[in-house]
């Protein structure tokens, strides 16, 4: 909403700087996005009239024009569609400043010498209007700064108005704001017109009067033509068009009390009258932009009284009955219509204009008829209207102002400031809440009844008071104040604990955390050998090809390894935790969403010149998750050799926690690695978080440090390849019992003299006891138990 | 037990004698050491009397100080030993990449959930995919209001049609949290949030929220206010003034958008703030009473508060992080600086 400094004050006697006032509108919730002053940068630009538009010899969209502006002619190249002969424009010769320190000088455009340049709106800083050169009323002298014909030297202030605002999408809304602020009357005269005759010669019917409570038309002949320059002047500031003097009426009527109005020619029209009704099933219409719009029965139209549709009611009006130059007589609809409906409509069309922004927050539907009145003192003014009987006015059932009970001491609670009766009410009546009913036997003898105005519709409840009493005072004014939270004490929860845990292990082995998009395409899930059943989409994402909710965060996490890769970067070690989504279980509404937490190490580890690097294999993906498993002192977690999609076959693991798997880990497929533009070797796993922290915990217990010596040996086993190493350490350490400490692989290695398939695995052991040095004998005795054991289930034998 | 082993000119001699450290350390052994003099009239101390025990230990005690001193005076007179080994270049390069990083939002939420933990507040969490109820009708959005416009919502194929969706907003754990326990609530929300926005360099499609909500008996306005400058200056380490303007948000009421004092200028103007002295960082109100009526809580016997704030906003004002989509690119060059 633009509001220009110079139209509130035909409301309220604003003596404040414009700085001041815009700190007020802020104060008071009307955010001030900008403070416009558009004539401030601006110097030299005068009104010229374009005596003839002329061909440009070398550019088919560029053309001459030959001008005139008082104490001289020249000729400026111009790329404008809709000059014309005998147009009077604004002209920045060189020299000229415009918004933004652009200087004009002369210069040649495709040859051509251009002695300065033709102005839009934009250029002029009134707004975003680009398309053409703005014309001038053609009855300005010329040669005369524009910023007095445009009002430049006024301040406009640019609103972002809040959706339960309606009021102040008006200037009079605005201006009652700044009056209760500073303290300054408010002065609305009301409109007269002199109405004469019986009854107008138009009909209506209002076929849905829950959609439109309220109806006024009334006729009206007219003299077309532009409107003075005065209008012209505030709708320009106020960054609308100027167009005909009715059009202009109306949009000035609306700017300045926020009731939105419709003028139809009445000759354009089938039969004198309209019928407001809902739109019938394949119903179409052409609207003002020249769009047909397909209708649905919950749309509600304006139809003329052959019941054809001519405008979507609060929304748009028809190409039809469109007014033109021609137009001698209008029928003027002035109406409210129900918030919900429009909005509903305008949203299904994708069509929002200055009237549906307005109905859809909420007009005053017991101001319509003197908006009506306001319109046709305006019509009377200046576009020589001959006024007939009072408007039809369709109000089967007038809206009643609400009134709210209001208890100051409540107030005073909820905003935590000691306020009375006497300061709520004055804080109220400036706003047109009237005051009601103070002191009730039996209450509080400060409360009253607020009765809302209707022009107010966000006022329903006491809270609603009490936010305008806060306004009205200032949220700023309150003290600071903290609660007293005694009841409650702060932490994380043990599972937030953990997550942090996770994360901390990883960054400690020098991974570092990504965050990726979770809205992915349907070929990144494919591209990992999965498939798209059970997966979650979205229906409306703007990147139509990103519409799937991640199934895994691996993905992702290739995708981000390939942005490093393409930047020369390809040795990068990436995790994520977050959520996944899936399918929702049975008789759920909402997905299965989990957190999940991946990692992917690639390239090269890097250890010359202190060591030989070497590329990433298994192990740093298997050693990441190991840390977390000891970090989380989990008492179950194995990895079990399984080919999965996506990872290279046979160096591939699930990881299993109390017997169920719960994610992978190993080498990722190279093709895979290659699908998403990442270069291996690359490593990694994804597991599902939450049955990993739920994992049962290793027995923490303290025992005691045994103070005997240790007795440590080495012991080597030829093994079959498929026996894995974690399992015939399982089984020593099951043998060893309370005497084991320690047993741990520290070689590997095939021979043709051990044969094929076969396999030596070197098993460094340690054993101590907790009370006393152990024996010979008891040593050679655990020993052996170790070493029959691995032969028994495993069918290991001791190399000699 | 023959004393007269410990001849302490006969060491003395010896150790002069010594050329090289080598020899010195022979010499030592054969004096001072397990097998040599010492040790083995401390072998034969065993055998004595209980009684001439003790002298003869500081006979041995008195040796063996006496020898260690003169090696250590003739260390010190031969210098430096041996051929050195060559000293290492401690800035050669290192055995493994060094520690990770945590991703720029992640220390940003938790410094402001330690504050907030540290207020007494607990973390609460929600689903990313919520139903309509929670992300708007229970928040006091009606179908059709046209505050459902302010967040352009992406909707997902489950249920019927725009009745599942991506949150828009983290406060739908508000409603999650009031609907399963009692008050009073102290909590703050941090999560990814959704909008079906057209990407620039401030906006994007997937970003982060962190919600605070506190409902108790007898809060105030001035409570919301004063808790959000203790917040701010803790995690800002610097008292901050904040600065309400009225606003509007359908779950909260009265409602305000608040502002911080810059923490680049102290206020007094720069660059990072427009020159206003002051950085916009989010909404906040006083809880409405048709969300507590929408979860079961009594708007007669408890108040509450909400406030809510995108957490890049943080980093973007502290490092000048731009555009948004860096945070979500994972360019190791821009992990690795925080």
């Amino acid at each position: 909403m633009r509001v220009p400094l110079s139209w509130l004050h035909d409301f309220v006697p604003l003596e404040a700087e414009p700085r001041a006032i815009a700190e007020a509108l802020d104060r008071l919730g009307l955010e001030v996005e900008a403070l416009d002053a558009p004539g401030a940068e601006i110097t030299g630009v005068k009104v010229a009239r374009i005596l003839e538009v002329r061909p440009h010899p070398n550019a088919d969209k560029l053309q001459l024009c030959d001008i005139e502006f008082g104490d001289g002619t020249t000729t400026v190249v111009c790329g404008a569609p809709n000059v014309v002969n005998g147009m009077v424009v604004a002209y920045a010769p060189s020299g000229a400043m415009l918004p933004g320190g652009f200087k004009l000088e002369q210069r040649k455009i495709r040859g051509e010498v251009s002695d300065g340049m033709l102005c839009s709106s934009r250029e002029l800083g009134l707004g975003d209007e680009h398309d053409g050169i703005l014309p001038l009323n053609a009855r300005t002298e010329l040669g005369t700064d524009v910023r007095d014909v445009l009002g430049l030297h006024d301040v406009v202030f640019d609103l972002s108005v809040t959706p339960n605002r309606s009021d102040a999408m008006s200037i009079i809304g605005v201006a009652r704001d700044l009056a209760a602020h500073f303290g300054l009357p408010l002065d609305v005269p009301d409109p007269s017109v002199d109405v004469s005759g019986d009854a107008d010669m138009i009909s209506v019917v209002v076929d849905a009067p829950d959609r439109a409570p309220r109806f006024t038309a009334r006729s009206i002949g007219v003299a077309m033509g532009p409107s003075p320059e005065w209008m012209q002047r505030r709708l320009t500031l106020a960054g609308m068009r100027p167009i005909s003097n009715v059009v202009d009426v109306t949009n000035y009527v609306m700017l300045e009390r926020g009731q939105p109005s419709h003028a139809f020619d009445l000759d354009r029209l089938r039969g004198p009258g309209l019928v407001v009704r809902l739109a019938n099933e394949g119903e179409t219409l052409t609207t003002l932009d020249d769009v047909q719009r397909k209708l649905l029965p919950s749309d509600l139209l304006i139809c003329d009284a052959d019941r054809r549709p001519q405008a979507i009611a609060g929304i748009m009006g028809g190409a039809e009955a469109e007014v033109h130059h021609g137009t001698t007589g209008i029928v003027l609809e002035v109406a409210y219509f129900r918030p919900m409906g429009i909005s509903m409509t305008s949203k299904r069309l994708g069509l929002r204009s200055e009237a549906s922004a307005r109905f859809e927050r909420g007009v005053d539907p017991n101001g319509v008829l003197r908006a009506s009145d306001r319109v046709v003192q305006l019509l009377t003014e200046i576009a020589g209207a001959s006024v007939g009987p009072p408007a039809i006015d369709e109000y089967p059932k007038p809206i009643e102002r609400e009134r709210i009970r209001v208890r100051p001491a409540r107030v005073a609670a909820v905003l935590g400031l000691p306020l009375d009766g006497t300061q709520v009410r004055e804080a109220l009546r400036p706003l047109g809440i009237e005051i009601a009913d103070i002191a009730t036997v039996g209450e509080d003898p400060d409360n009253f009844t607020a009765v809302a105005p209707t022009f107010r519709p966000d006022l329903t409840r006491e809270i609603d008071i009490v936010e305008e009493v806060g306004r009205r005072i200032g949220l700023d004014s309150i003290p600071r104040t903290l609660p007293h939270t005694t009841e409650q004490g702060g932490g994380l929860t043990p599972r937030q604990r953990a997550r942090r845990l996770v994360t901390d292990v990883m960054v400690g082995l020098g991974h570092s955390e990504a965050m990726t998009l979770p809205l992915i395409a349907e070929a990144d899930v494919t591209r990992l050998g999965r498939t798209l059943d059970a997966t979650v989409r979205a229906t409306n994402a703007l990147s139509a090809d990103e519409p799937i909710l991640r199934p895994a965060i691996l993905p992702g996490l290739l995708k981000s390894v390939a942005h490093n890769a393409s930047h020369g970067l390809a040795d990068v070690a990436l995790f994520e935790l977050g959520h996944v989504f899936a399918a929702p279980p049975k008789d759920q509404l909402l997905p299965d969403e989990r957190d999940h937490l991946a990692f992917v190490i690639s390239g090269t580890v890097r250890r010359s010149p202190i060591e030989p690097d070497r590329p990433v294999d298994v192990y740093d993906a298997t050693d990441a998750l190991n840390a977390i498993v000891d970090a989380l002192a989990l008492g179950s977690v194995q990895t079990r050799a399984e080919d999965t999609a996506g990872f290279r076959a046979g160096r591939a693991a699930a990881i299993v926690v109390d017997d169920a798997s719960i994610g992978t880990v190993g080498e990722l497929d190279p093709s895979i690695l290659d699908a998403f533009g990442a270069t291996g070797p690359a490593v990694g796993f994804e597991l599902d978080l939450g049955p990993l922290l739920a994992g049962s915990r290793r027995d923490q217990a303290f025992t005691g440090l045994s103070h005997y010596p240790a007795a440590a040996m080495d012991l080597a086993f030829v093994l079959d390849d498929s026996v894995p190493a974690a399992a015939v350490l399982a089984t020593i350490r099951a043998a060893g019992g309370e005497l084991l400490e320690d047993a741990r692989v520290f070689d590997e290695f095939r021979s043709d003299a051990l044969g094929a398939g076969k396999r030596s695995l070197a098993i460094a052991v340690r054993f101590r006891s907790p009370d006393r040095t152990l024996k010979d004998e008891e040593i050679t005795k655990v020993r052996n138990a170790c070493i029959t054991a691995v032969a028994k289930r495993h069918g290991g034998e001791l190399r000699s | 037990m023959d004393l007269s082993e410990l001849d302490l000119d006969a060491a003395r001699a010896a150790i002069a004698a010594a050329a090289t450290a080598d020899e010195l350390a022979e010499v030592r052994k054969r004096f001072v050491g397990k097998k040599g003099a010492v040790g083995r009239v401390k072998e034969s101390i065993k055998t004595l009397d209980a009684a001439d025990r003790p002298k003869v230990g500081q006979a041995v005690n008195a040796f063996t100080a006496a020898v260690e001193e003169a090696v250590t005076a003739r260390e010190a007179e031969l210098g430096p030993t041996g051929p050195t080994e060559p000293s290492l270049d401690l800035t050669l390069g290192s055995h493994g990449r060094g520690r990770g990083h945590l991703h720029l939002v992640t220390q940003c939420q938790r410094e402001l959930e330690d504050v907030f933990v540290s207020l007494g507040y607990q973390v609460a969490e929600g689903p990313e995919v919520e139903d309509d109820w929670h992300n708007f009708e229970a928040l006091n959005f009606p179908p059709g209001h046209p505050a459902r416009a302010m967040q352009d919502t992406l909707y997902v194929d489950l249920g019927e049609p725009e009745q599942v969706l991506l949150r828009t907003h983290t406060s739908p754990v508000q409603i999650r949290l009031m609907e399963s326990q009692p008050p009073p609530i102290y909590a703050v929300m941090p999560g990814r949030t959704y909008r079906n926005e057209t990407v620039d360099a401030r906006h994007s499609a997937v970003f982060h929220q962190i919600e605070g909500l506190a409902v108790d008996r007898g809060l105030t306005f001035g409570d919301l206010a004063g808790t959000l400058e203790t917040f701010v200056s803790a995690y800002f380490g610097k008292k901050l003034k904040s600065r309400l303007l009225p606003s509007f948000f359908p779950f909260t009421e009265p409602s305000a958008e608040f502002a911080i004092t810059c923490v680049f200028c102290d206020g007094s103007g720069c660059r990072v703030c427009s020159n206003t002295g002051w950085i916009e960082l989010g909404g906040c109100g006083m809880i409405d009473p048709n969300v507590f009526l929408a979860v079961g809580i009594d708007p007669e016997v408890y108040t509450g508060f909400a406030f809510g704030f995108g957490l890049e906003r943080m980093p973007m004002l502290r490092y000048g992080v731009e555009p948004i989509k860096t945070f979500f690119d994972n360019d190791v060059r821009f992990l690795s600086r925080y």
